[in-house]
């Protein structure tokens, strides 16, 4: 398998081998259960989907249902599919502990929604003066020039709206594990608020570290 | 704000052998340092002027004259590298930060001995 589902707890701090301190983000990965193999004869690709966090039958939709029936497994409420070198079958259980002896991960999840944003906050671009009589403190200033081109040039930085959009942190150190925990520490900060489901793969480009 | 998961990470971080301490105290900070393969422990004594953080995240900030030039520290309590604190003299003070000693210079950074 080459990724599960966890979720993020929160930051903290801790220790390593050599007494310094590294920041490290908390996060409770697992046990997923493996509700779907889709293959290439059937779909096209290979893949497995996992299932994590139990929720009660009767919250479920019927067609949800019946997709966990097949697989032999308890309706759970996230579902996320990753790709499996490895064979998988239906109804296994996938934890924390397949990350043994990987060194990077990489963690996708959804970031805090900022709403409608400006410029400074969504682009850090840097605004006015304001003092001396700032006209123009928070605003984005000129976005182009006159009568030539008199358009404004594509993909303009401008405000809008912030946030809430899928991320992927590249590489980040996996500090610990803790299979009877089912806990992950990473080094560094991990996107979205603190109980967001995340999915953790192996990093794509430190294959085999 | 903090959950049970994190705090039971942060209690194995902890050190239970750190001595009662208070804005105020004169203190002896013993740190291990370093140098290429040896290890050796270096003792910094000043003022405790601040504690910032809490658990496993709690840090003080030691304040001293050294050769005419104020110097701060800010030690992570929990670290390993902070071999030892050794408290010689609790001080009366009215703030929880004594950043105004920063300001003050010779007499005026006195402050008054506790009688204990």
């Amino acid at each position: 398998m080459q990724g599960l589902l966890g979720i993020k707890r929160g930051m903290t701090q801790v220790y390593d081998d050599a007494g310094h301190r590294v920041a490290v983000t908390v996060l409770e990965a697992g046990p997923c259960v493996v509700t779907q193999v889709k293959t290439k004869e059937c779909d096209g690709y290979e893949a497995s989907q996992l299932g994590f966090i139990a929720q009660k039958a009767h919250r479920m939709t019927k067609p949800m249902l019946g997709h966990f029936a097949k697989a032999g497994a308890d309706p759970h409420r996230c579902v996320a599919e990753f790709t499996s070198p490895d064979e998988a079958k239906a109804g296994d259980t996938v934890t924390v502990g397949m990350l043994e002896g990987v060194s990077y991960v990489d963690i996708a999840a959804k970031t805090k929604g900022r709403g409608f944003a400006g410029v400074l906050k969504r682009h850090d671009m840097k605004g006015g003066r304001m003092t001396h009589g700032g006209h123009s403190k928070r605003r984005p200033g000129s976005i182009g020039q006159c009568s030539y081109p008199a358009n404004v040039a594509k993909g303009k930085r401008m405000p809008g709206h912030m946030g809430n959009v899928r991320v992927t942190c590249q590489n980040l150190r996996v500090v610990s594990i803790d299979p009877e925990k089912n806990l992950l520490l990473v080094c560094g900060a991990v996107p979205g608020p603190r109980g967001a489901v995340v999915e953790i793969r192996k990093a794509l480009k430190k294959v085999g570290k | 704000m903090s959950s049970p998961i994190i705090d039971e990470i942060n209690r194995q971080n902890l050190k239970d052998d750190l001595p009662e301490m208070h804005i105020g105290d004169t203190m002896k900070v013993h740190v291990r340092i370093k140098e290429g393969e040896k290890e050796r422990v270096q003792v910094y004594a000043g003022t405790l002027i601040a504690r910032d953080g809490s658990s496993a995240t709690e840090t003080i900030t030691v304040r001293r004259i050294s050769h005419g030039v104020g110097v701060e520290r800010v030690f992570p309590l929990h670290s390993p590298y902070l071999a030892k604190i050794e408290i010689i003299a609790s001080t009366h003070v009215r703030r929880a930060k004594l950043y105004y000693l920063r300001d003050r210079v010779g007499k005026k950074t006195r402050l008054r001995e506790k009688i204990r």
